[in-house]
């Protein structure tokens, strides 16, 4: 759903891997753009009904972009970068992640 | 534990004003961000695009430009940054709690500066939780940090400069949308126009936004007014937007759909703390009650920028400015003469930004059916309570959102409400009968972010040893 500007230059390639499948992103990417540039759809689905969720707001307002990073649940995709070897899965339903009511 | 002088929430443009104007006195000035780059999300990653990306730097042209002249300030000064930072606590007795490196960090100060600018408006419509809706702001930034455009011309729909904006950035970047579906509806423009001799007063921003509807115009995207009816058609994606226009139905393929109905203060921050705020009823949003100098109404804490109200990327730098004139004055460093003579011509350029505001708001002013959204609508994402089951508990007594939130769990998930607040309060506002300002909001707790339990049990620790 997204490809890069035509002067997008970023310093050399990493590379992450989601739901095992490898993907290469660009240094100082965030989690949640080398994601949608791979068109992985759902990066999550909610606890209720089981919905696919991905990114909205991308300023770490709406927690729709969280993923589990290495084994890590709840981690905000928009507000994480990409580190070389990333190991990323979608986050699925509760994971007891609740506000504070 | 750490204290500082002035600790400031927020390196957007009224943040780093405060900080530079501050730290210039010759006092200790702390500043916390959450990104890893100063500039907000205005001026997001601005470093790293005039860097590494003329082309970009340049149609971006001289608004975002003055973003990295604010980032320059920064890097030459004394001000502690500190990026990567995620405050979670504010007490009215000015200590900071904030995540960073996977760790809490308490930090006392004499004043704090909040400066967390504005959120989207939430924009509830059939099918907005389907991915590949996103947020304008959220499309921008996509477009300033990571250097991502649609790969399939997107569809940009709702109402107000931004929209504009995007569409303009979209077509430089050679990625011009399919089309623009504006909600404004089209006697807007006939009764806002009492507002136009003010705003000529503003007339560089009218201008602005004029040059922006020809350069459209010129390049054809194809522009849709006085739109209803939205609703983001898909399975597990979006796949396409459908609307009225005209008395037809329409319906146009995109796999990126973005929403706008312009953007509201962030005031997590200042509810949390016990600022006192109103209800603004033309932009439909609650803001911080602020003196001329920026202070709130609890003593040691100032609001400055979008987050006390919405008046632009320029207004804020004022205001920063402004604020930290008056703060440096409190700390004793600067005299009240110099701080008033310093202060006028930032009030002049202020007033001069804030002249367009009543027309823009009164022509953008949010379509009624995302402020009061039919009841099959979902309005708290994160629980997925639709518009229809708040009405519900309303009639069987529920007063207001706190009471909505244990009945329903809204505002209960991850994101503490900040999506569904301002609806559920218009919502029960509406079948009330009431003023959204006799409803309020809902009460912030700390943590405002949630925290892995870990953290929080090392803080404790922290706090328990000697120091
Ligand atoms: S996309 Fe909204 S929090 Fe990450």
């Amino acid at each position: 759903m997204f490809r890069r500007t035509s002067d997008a230059i970023r310093p050399a390639g990493i590379s992450i891997h989601f739901e095992g499948r490898p993907i290469v992103a660009q240094a100082g990417d965030s989690l949640a753009a080398a994601l949608l540039i791979e068109d992985v759809g759902a990066f999550r689905s909610t606890p209720v009904s089981g919905a696919p969720r991905a990114p909205y707001c991308m300023m770490g307002v709406c927690f729709e972009c969280l993923v589990e990073v290495d084994g890590v649940p709840n981690q905000q995709a928009c507000m994480v970068q990409v580190r070389d070897g990333m190991q990323v899965r979608r986050q699925r339903g509760p994971a007891g992640m609740d506000g504070n009511g | 534990m750490d204290s500082t002088d002035l600790a400031i929430i927020g390196a957007g443009p009224a943040g780093l004003a405060a900080a530079a104007t501050v730290a210039g006195t010759g006092a200790s000035v702390v500043l916390l961000d959450e990104q890893p780059l100063p500039g907000g999300q205005i001026y997001r990653g601005v470093e790293m695009v005039q860097m590494l990306r003329p082309k970009t730097f340049g149609f971006f042209g001289p608004e975002f430009a003055a973003g990295a002249d604010l980032a320059k300030a920064l890097r030459g000064s004394a001000v502690d940054y500190r990026p990567g930072s995620v405050v979670w606590d504010v007490s009215p007795d000015l200590v900071l709690h904030y995540s960073r490196d996977g760790r809490s960090r308490g930090l006392a100060a004499r004043h704090v500066l909040i400066a967390s600018g504005a959120l989207e408006r939430p924009v509830p419509i059939p099918g907005w939780t389907l991915p590949g809706v996103m947020t304008v702001g959220a499309l921008q930034i996509l477009l300033k940090a990571d250097a991502l455009v649609p790969r399939v011309p997107a569809v940009l729909a709702g109402a107000g400069p931004l929209l504009l904006l995007l569409a303009v950035q979209y077509l430089r970047a050679g990625a011009p949308p399919t089309a623009i579906v504006e909600t404004v509806p089209k006697d807007a423009y006939r009764r806002s126009a009492r507002h136009l001799p003010q705003a000529l007063r503003g007339w560089r921003s009218l201008l602005k936004g004029r040059g922006w509807m020809r350069e459209l115009a010129r390049a054809g995207v194809p522009w849709y007014r006085g739109c209803t009816g939205l609703r983001v058609e898909g399975g597990d994606r979006a796949e396409a937007l459908a609307f009225d226009h005209d008395g037809g139905r329409r319906r146009i393929a995109a796999d990126v759909i973005a929403l706008h109905q312009g953007v509201v203060p962030n005031t997590q921050l200042t509810r949390l703390v016990g600022c006192a705020h109103d209800w603004d009823s033309g932009q439909r949003c609650f803001r911080p009650r602020l003196d001329a100098w920026q202070a709130s109404t609890v003593e040691g804490i100032w609001v400055a920028g979008d987050g006390g109200g919405i008046a632009g990327a320029k207004a804020a730098e004022w205001q920063g400015r402004l604020a930290g004139l008056a703060i440096a004055g409190r700390l004793g460093r600067l005299d009240e003469r110099d701080r008033d003579r310093q202060a006028a011509p930032l009030r002049t350029a202020l007033a001069r930004e804030l002249a367009v505001r009543p027309l823009l708001d009164a022509l953008y002013h949010p379509s009624p059916e995302v402020l009061c959204p039919a009841d099959d609508v979902i309005v708290c994402r994160c629980e997925e309570v639709t518009a229809g089951r708040v009405r519900e508990a309303v009639r069987l007594g529920c007063p207001g959102p706190n009471q909505a939130k244990s009945f329903l769990r809204c505002g209960m998930g991850p994101c503490q409400g900040r999506l569904c607040g301002l609806t559920v309060t218009e919502i029960i506002a509406r079948e009330r009968g009431l003023d959204p300002a006799e409803i309020g909001s809902y009460r912030i707790r700390p943590p405002l972010k949630p925290l892995p339990l870990a953290e929080l049990a090392a803080l404790d620790d922290e706090a328990e040893a000697p120091v």
